[in-house]
């Protein structure tokens, strides 16, 4: 790259911000265009379904850098306007406002949007998703007149939602049309003492009940949520969070693959040598998963950051291919769930501490191997597991059982040993 | 109000004037103080808002919670055994009025 040339890019979220911090580090000072289709200056997401959701009025969005960050890092930040299309073969894109820009170097970190219910009376006033600011201002600003709430979807924003609710003093009902909470993320072991858990704190969590209508008033607001077993449950708010959907139609449209994500390689770059994708949008070769993957998550989104401002500027020397650890986080009120590497269905798990204690891990095998570790209350079990896993070590089950073996120690020797 | 000062290695301060229930990697973060990152929104999670609370101040902050432990001993910079804390932990109004604290050289 010279520095006479540009590098656009779409998306002003977790990884596209931190993509310019890294260029700026590498030492890239040539033009740099960030484009965001929200009108707020970027901010953090996660506390959105967590601490924003308190009564506590002091609850303000954090922004990801401050607004000096921009102009002192010579960023030219283009806000409340979407990219249309893209010219490949022209190199430029193509923008709301009716202005074209040209790039050398374009990178798509357009996220994920949320899935939207479909069915009857899904188009009632009321009935909220939540992923962005506007989304979280809409649905506090109603919590303080509600009183009975229904969520849809046992993931982890449902779950964080309705803890928040609770915590409020609000009735809550969560439907789930799994058999278990957080399924796609979670062993069996972890998600069932969720489950209790959230009953514990007095959420009625319906598992194996999706949502079937919705029963709205005269003026089109929503009443309750009937669900797939006929039962109607009353509601003042209703909080979708059925999980997302790449945003992956700019790429498509360019006639770039496609597949659960923009298709791109270890190195974030898709067959376009000069267009790279990274974060919630991108479906990458996974080094720990041994298989495609497209991943959702703070961690993924910074770190697939670094890696692609490496990739751009031809920093990487011998290390081109992405292998950073995932590491998955999800404060659920005062329940601390903590997950290092991929769970995947079949995991053989052995389980470290009592879960009727509220604090324990498990530790989840795949032909033989260590490959993940879930930590409930057990941060001690989480960093050692981050440290260990980063070094593709393993342990015997034997000993991750046994409370007595010093985890921790063994992980830092493992690290160190590195 | 409550007051905190950052200071760089390189011996330039920034100090800013906060409102109660500020954390200090919020504050830093917000105003944009180089240093401090807070890349995971303030949940403990990242380790990258570690700050070296000078002496003077340690009194009076709250106890190190299990996971602010477990990320101190993740830190870029080396843990200090006394003036070590994660920023984001740290709230005005409640664990200090005013504060100086020194940024490491590097969170990442």
């Amino acid at each position: 790259m010279t520095s006479e040339e540009r590098i656009v890019i779409v998306g002003n979220g977790q990884a596209g911000i931190q993509l310019i911090d890294s260029l700026r580090r590498e030492g890239f000072a040539g033009p740099v265009t960030v484009i965001g289709e929200e009108e707020h200056f970027p901010y953090q997401r996660p506390p959105l379904s967590k601490d924003y959701m308190s009564a506590d009025k002091a609850a303000s969005p954090l922004p990801l850098r401050a607004e000096k960050f921009f102009a002192e890092n010579d960023v030219d930040s283009r806000l409340g306007v979407q990219v249309t299309s893209i010219d490949r073969s022209g190199h430029t894109v193509s923008l709301s406002d009716g202005s074209t820009l040209g790039y050398s170097k374009l990178v798509l970190a357009t996220g994920a949007a949320n899935r939207e219910l479909t069915v009857p009376g899904a188009e009632a006033s009321g009935i909220y998703g939540l992923r962005t600011l506007a989304d979280a201002e809409a649905v506090q600003a109603q919590l303080e007149a509600a009183g009975t709430i229904v969520v849809i979807g046992a993931g982890f924003i449902g779950l964080e939602f309705a803890a928040a609710a609770r915590k409020r003093g609000l009735a809550v009902t969560v439907l789930e049309y799994a058999d278990r909470p957080m399924a796609r993320a979670l062993s069996p072991v972890t998600s069932a003492w969720f489950a209790e858990a959230h009953r514990g704190l007095g959420v009625d969590l319906r598992l194996g009940e999706g949502i079937a209508s919705f029963a709205t008033d005269d003026g089109g607001r929503v009443t309750a949520a009937v669900s797939t077993t006929g039962r109607a449950y009353p509601a003042d708010l209703v909080l979708v969070g059925i999980g997302v959907i790449p945003r992956t139609e700019l790429a498509e449209a360019a006639g770039l693959p496609v597949a659960n994500g923009i298709l791109v390689d270890s190195a974030m770059r898709t067959e376009d040598p000069d267009i790279f994708a990274l974060g919630d949008c991108a479906n990458y070769p996974s080094h720990h998963a041994e298989t495609r993957t497209r991943l959702e998550s703070v961690q993924n989104a910074t770190d697939q950051a670094r890696h692609t401002a490496k990739s751009i500027l031809g920093r990487h020397g011998d290390a081109e291919h992405y292998r950073e650890l995932p590491w998955f986080w999800s404060n659920q009120g005062d329940l601390r769930l903590q997950i290092a590497g991929i769970v995947q269905p079949g995991d053989e798990t052995v389980l470290r501490g009592d879960p009727a204690s509220g604090k324990f891990s498990v530790f989840c095998y795949r032909k033989g191997r260590l490959a993940a570790v879930e930590s409930v209350n057990q941060p001690s079990d989480h960093m050692a597991a981050r440290r260990l896993l980063a070094q593709e070590r393993s342990l015997p089950p034997e000993q991750a059982a046994d409370l007595a073996f010093d985890f921790k120690a063994y992980s830092k020797a493992a690290a160190a040993a590195a | 109000m409550a007051k905190i000062s950052f200071h760089h290695s390189d011996g330039n301060v920034d100090v800013l004037d906060v409102d109660p229930g500020t954390s200090i990697m919020r504050a830093a973060v917000t105003n944009g103080v180089a240093g401090i990152v807070g890349e995971c929104g303030g949940q403990a999670m990242c380790a990258t808002c570690h700050v070296y609370v000078r002496p003077e101040y340690l009194d009076g902050l709250p106890e190190i919670g299990d996971d602010e432990e477990e990320m101190l001993d993740c830190t870029t910079e080396e843990r200090d055994g006394e003036r070590s804390r994660l920023g984001c932990q740290l709230k005005a109004g409640e664990a200090f009025d005013n504060i100086e604290v020194d940024l490491p050289a590097s969170q990442i």
